[in-house]
């Protein structure tokens, strides 16, 4: 296991272009943001690079790319399956109490 | 470093002999525990939207500077303690336990640079009137939601850097193996994971319109 560990690391060099990645993503959020880009645009784009710099992190830097596939396939889906469901539930009630608010 | 005898049962998979996961039991709990941490912290930002959501006047305070530039520079922190830790995390599994415990450090000094900055912004709010139950700006639910989330983020962001400092400790006296400092650093990426999430939801999006 852990020769196999050793064996598994990219290296310093991998780790480093993760963070530069990671870095630059970021730099595109705060751009975003600077620029003022509309909420509903922003919002999918903001959610986008952050699930890119969630997976990179989770992939790289925990290590699960280089786990035996059955850990990530039992620890994986069920998190983004209750993420899904969180979401669509509150969502259209969201809309919904927005929609009947007295203007 | 040797682990804990991952793979060295002699009884085959169909028997129980092999471990389903093929890594330790402190690295399966603690992914576990990140697992049922991460929807914690989904729940609180899901709640956040959804107040935010339902609620035209919502407040959207922070500007670019100082707001956004400080909690921009406070991802650059977190980001750069993850990659510290996964020199920690290299080092420990070759046994240079002295160089581990020097990548721990800076690990921590990046936690608390981002616990100082948020401090710092914390009581900048409050000093502007924001409490979880007012602000000047808008609907109340702002402060509480605001706090509730960057403060339970910031209390695990506190608890990492405890939790490194007592493996870095350990590590270092050939207490604890590269596998305990492996599992710290899973904890220590989920903290700054979360914030990928915070930092957009709650301070990009929150970017003060002036056009």
């Amino acid at each position: 296991m852990s020769a196999n560990a050793e064996h598994a690391h990219g290296g310093n060099r991998l780790y480093l272009w993760i963070w530069f990645w990671l870095l630059t993503l970021t730099a595109v959020e705060v751009f975003l943001a600077y620029k003022q880009v509309p909420l509903g645009t922003m919002l999918v784009l903001l959610m986008v690079l952050s699930t890119v710099k969630a997976a990179l992190i989770i992939a790289y830097f925990m290590h699960l790319r280089y786990e035996l596939g059955s850990l990530a396939v039992t620890l994986i889906p069920p998190l983004v399956i209750c993420i899904v469901l969180m979401i669509v539930f509150s969502f259209p009630d969201g809309f919904r109490l927005l929609e009947l608010r007295p203007r | 470093m040797a682990h804990a005898p991952v793979g060295e049962m002699t009884s085959t998979r169909w028997t129980g002999g092999a471990l389903p996961y093929g890594v330790a039991s402190k690295k399966l709990g603690m992914w576990l525990f990140i697992i049922s941490d991460a929807l914690t912290f989904s729940a609180l930002l899901v709640t956040y939207s959804y107040c935010r959501l339902a609620n035209p006047n919502w407040p959207t305070p922070f500007e670019i500077y100082p707001a956004i530039t400080f909690s921009t520079i406070m991802t650059f922190c977190l980001l750069s303690s993850s990659v510290t830790m996964v020199m920690a995390v290299a080092a420990a599994h070759r046994g240079q336990r002295a160089l581990a415990a020097k990548w721990l450090l800076a690990t921590m000094a990046g936690g608390l640079a981002f616990v100082v900055l948020h401090a710092n912004e914390w009581l900048h709010l409050i000093h502007t009137g924001v409490t979880p139950f007012q602000n000047p700006w808008g609907v109340p639910l702002f402060g509480a939601t605001f706090f509730t989330l960057t403060g339970l983020h910031m209390t695990h962001v506190i608890c990492g850097v405890i939790y490194l400092g007592i493996v870095a400790a350990g590590f270092a006296r050939g207490k604890w193996t590269g596998l305990d400092v492996e599992v710290a650093g899973l904890y220590w990426h989920f903290v700054d994971l979360v914030w990928m999430f915070i930092f957009p939801l709650v301070y990009l999006m929150s970017n003060r319109i002036t056009h």
